[in-house]
């Protein structure tokens, strides 16, 4: 039988090809078209090269919201991965408080961003708010309108607030999915509990302590809701992170070749930085 | 090293038991003397690992007393009652090396790392795991981490009892023989008290010099593997143990003896008169397919049955007979000449057991053996 010789098939790739094409690559494409041009309408374009990078790279803005924005995730991170383990690790396994527990948990999840901003935004008001009124009154000076700390760490409260239940719903299917024969096995070797948690429930949690770290931290890398409604991202530009600083530079200033180039180097430092977690977490799995 | 004695134990996962069904365990009261191989031996569902699982402490029974060595453990942690139990499915540790899965128990007791290093290596050699001790435990076979499993119960050579709830269901069926010799030198090496669960007999009788028999959330009969098919004590360890196992008739009792169809069974002065004592609501004899007696021809005394079927398993035969409408295995020798049609077939009085609501009765002496 002679073999048939053509390249039908690669019509079969085509929806494929199609699909990403539009939902990734294209919008991708527009954005390096900015970054890449001058661009004051149809007619008016002039090829920049990398003269847009090197002037967001030269940005102190950029530099400043950038190096926040390192500091704010990783507090995030470092807050709401053990705090999320420590609550999966507390809560009730069954009966009617587990459902409770979880049906609890999962409320601020559910709350949009905006309308988590505003709750903190009236709950920390000095003047009205319970909270920001309670604490000024037991004498903790608090006001996230005018100080740059209290506003810095009502963000990061919101943040933990709102998100540490993933963690820890991520955390407690990770360890509901553990047999009980390893916790038989550990009391007949007479593990320490700490020995248990290091030798059985953190071993067992890493896949879902992957994803919960990626998310928060890809996440919180972008936040721009909650500080936004609480503060606008100041006061001054306290907690303006990389999101608003971009937001302010294609919208409110409308330069947008310098905010695809930024856009563009935000996305490269999400992906690297998402990469080293994955790599650094699965690493060891091969002997 | 200890001996462990079970008081009066009872145990049901329900909290307000209504009736005996409710119970995992019905009363028993059981002693494994310190040092013993033994196996407890039973179908699923039996109890069996209930009955370990309170042994080691990981359960605590709802009535009765776990002693060891006399003392009671009740409230004791599997961690104070220092024991070592063996899982059906490999547990490893998937952090840490095959050694450091080895010398987890040991390290926990607060040993010396020279004597841990000893032990591990001893153990190692035992299991045949030294070549593989630098390897993560993530990553061995199925059979070789329940070998590390195995090994961290083992290496710990001061505890009361090793516990095996079926520690050779994952392995393959060549290692599976060469690791129950293994287990059976260890025991013989260290002395330690072994209780070892199964469901396969074969497995219990070439491990254990004692078995238990569980059924039905009991302990049915404790003897010897050959005491317990010369002379099961209950219906179920006769059916159970065996290949195929005892053949169990219903019986009515008749003068001289009990019957069934047109058959008569004569039984012994001695058992008739326990007979005649004892209250019970079914009878049944029972006789082993090993024991019953083929005729090379028509004999007298010989009882007839139709042939039905022969199955040839190679060194032997099974016969399948039937005997006024009860149906019959019969074990025929290789050297046997297979009967064609009809068999003349008769029970040896000596192996012929009748149990009255399915328990064996007895005779009180033993001396009178009737003859059939």
């Amino acid at each position: 039988m002679r073999k048939v010789q053509n390249n039908k098939a690669w019509w079969l790739v085509l929806p494929v090809f199609l699909l990403v094409a539009f939902s990734a690559i294209i919008p991708m494409m527009t954005v390096v078209n900015y970054s890449l041009q001058d661009i004051f309408d149809q007619s008016n374009r002039y090829f920049v090269g990398t003269d847009w990078f090197r002037q967001v790279l030269q940005d102190p803005r950029l530099h400043d919201s950038l190096l926040r924005q390192f500091i704010y995730s990783g507090c995030v991170l470092l807050i709401e991965i053990p705090l999320g383990i420590a609550i999966a690790l507390t809560m009730p396994t069954k009966g009617r408080w587990s459902s409770l527990c979880l049906i609890v948990m999962t409320i601020p999840l559910l709350i949009p961003f905006n309308v988590v901003g505003t709750i903190w935004q009236i709950f920390g008001r000095a003047d009205i708010g319970l909270m920001g009124y309670a604490l000024n009154k037991v004498g903790i000076s608090y006001n996230y309108a005018a100080n740059a700390s209290d506003a810095w760490v009502t963000v990061l409260v919101i943040d933990v607030w709102h998100w540490t239940s993933l963690v820890a719903l991520l955390c407690y299917s990770g360890l509901r999915a553990i047999p009980d024969v390893y916790y038989q096995a550990a009391r007949i070797d007479r593990a320490s509990g700490w020995a248990v948690f290091r030798h059985i429930q953190l071993p067992k949690m890493k896949s879902v302590l992957l994803i919960a770290v990626m998310l928060r931290f890809m996440d919180s890398f972008m936040i721009y809701t909650e500080p936004f409604v609480l503060t606008g991202g100041g006061p001054g530009n306290s907690t303006t992170f990389l999101s608003q600083t971009l937001t302010t530079m294609a919208l409110g200033q409308f330069d947008l070749g310098p905010a695809a180039a930024f856009s563009l180097v935000y996305f490269l430092i999400i992906l690297l930085v998402s990469w080293v977690f994955y790599t650094a977490m699965t690493h060891g799995e091969k002997n | 090293m200890a001996e462990i004695r079970l008081q009066n134990l009872a145990h049901s996962y329900s909290s307000a038991p209504s009736g005996p069904d409710d119970y995992a365990i019905r009363e028993m009261s059981h002693i494994w003397e310190q040092g013993g191989a033994y196996a407890l031996l039973g179908p699923s569902g039996c109890g069996k690992s209930t009955l370990l699982n309170i042994i080691s402490g990981l359960l605590s029974p709802s009535e009765g007393q776990v002693m060891f060595d006399s003392k009671v453990v009740n409230d004791l942690t599997p961690e104070k009652r220092n024991i070592a139990q063996v899982f059906q499915f490999p547990v490893v540790y998937d952090t840490m090396t095959v050694y450091d899965n080895l010398a987890f128990p040991l390290r926990n007791q607060g040993m010396d790392e020279k004597r841990i290093q000893a032990k591990v290596q001893e153990i190692a050699e035992v299991l045949d795991l030294q070549a593989v001790l630098k390897n993560k435990a993530k990553n061995l076979s199925a059979d070789e981490k329940q070998k590390v499993s195995m090994g961290r119960g083992l290496v710990r050579d001061d505890v009361s009892a090793i516990l095996f709830d079926e520690p050779l269901t994952v392995i393959d069926p060549h290692l599976k023989w060469k690791l129950r010799r293994k287990l059976k030198q260890i025991h013989e090496q260290f002395n330690i008290t072994m209780v070892y669960v199964t469901h396969d007999q074969l497995e219990a009788s070439t491990f254990a010099d004692k078995i238990a028999v569980m059924y039905g959330g009991q302990i049915v009969q404790f003897g010897t593997p050959r005491e317990l098919f010369e002379k099961p004590s209950h219906t179920f360890v006769g059916y159970f143990i065996g290949s195929p196992g005892m053949n169990l008739i219903e019986v009515t009792p008749q003068d001289g003896g009990v019957g069934f169809g047109d058959i008569h069974l004569p039984l012994s002065k001695g058992l008739q008169r326990k007979l005649a004592g004892t209250e019970w609501s079914s009878l049944k004899v029972g006789i082993r397919p090993e024991f019953i007696h083929v005729w090379d021809g028509p004999y007298d005394d010989a009882m007839c049955a139709d042939v039905t079927y022969v199955e040839d398993l190679g060194t032997y035969k099974i016969l399948t007979l039937n005997l006024a409408g009860q149906s019959l295995k019969v074990r025929l020798q290789e050297d046997k000449p297979v009967p064609q049609g009809q068999a003349w077939i008769s029970f040896p009085g000596q192996w012929l057991m009748l149990y009255a609501d399915e328990y064996l009765l007895q005779a009180d002496s033993d001396s009178e053996v009737p003859h059939a």
